[in-house]
């Protein structure tokens, strides 16, 4: 197996997903935001896992899970800002 | 038998890098915030797990190969609960659509 397709695979999968932050720019929405960012970091932790094999550093695999735990957390605390600010106005606040 | 895990290994890598390349179209293109949401947990979801089943071959040692699968496990149980949630801030932010 030759590393150069995983790196170029690697290299198409940020690409890609650094065109994909445009829609931070015209996201009508703060969720169409954190939507790019959260793909942003699944792109990361694909490009991160690729090279890690095609390049044998076997630490980027940890990189990569540290990634996508970071990753999960921020939309989390995304989610728990917008519904404590939507809260006042909804019948079932808190509920679920 | 190693050309086969290599021929794997290219058709998977390939078709996961399609899916994020899908992902990506459809968070552009898509009219609203739920669509979005749809197009990107596709991508998260196959096109990292494609990626990772086709780097197994490559890994090199089953606990390479475990933690690989580790890391998409988490990814798989993040992104549906940040789908689920994140849809419905989304809902509730903009009930007519």
């Amino acid at each position: 197996m030759s590393p150069e397709f995983l790196v170029a695979a690697a290299g198409f999968v940020m690409i890609t997903v650094v065109v994909g932050l445009a829609r931070i720019l015209y996201g009508p929405g703060n969720a169409d935001r954190v939507m790019a960012a959260q793909l942003l970091g699944t792109g990361g932790i694909a490009s991160l896992l690729l090279v890690s094999v095609a390049r044998g550093v076997p630490a980027a695999v940890d990189v990569a899970l540290t990634l996508a735990m970071l990753a999960a957390f921020a939309s989390v605390a995304f989610v728990k800002n917008a519904t404590a600010e939507q809260d006042d106005d909804s019948s079932d606040g808190g509920a679920r | 038998m190693n050309a086969a895990l290599d021929v794997f290994t290219i058709v998977a890598v390939t078709a996961g890098a399609v899916f994020f390349l899908a992902g990506v179209v459809g968070l552009l293109r898509f009219p609203d915030t739920l669509t979005r949401l749809h197009a990107l947990t596709k991508a998260d979801n196959v096109g990292l797990g494609l990626i990772v089943i086709g780097l197994l071959p490559q890994a090199g040692s089953l606990f390479a190969a475990l933690k690989l699968l580790l890391v998409w496990l988490l990814v798989l149980l993040a992104g549906s609960t940040v789908g689920q949630i994140m849809a419905r801030v989304a809902r509730r932010a903009e009930p007519r659509s």
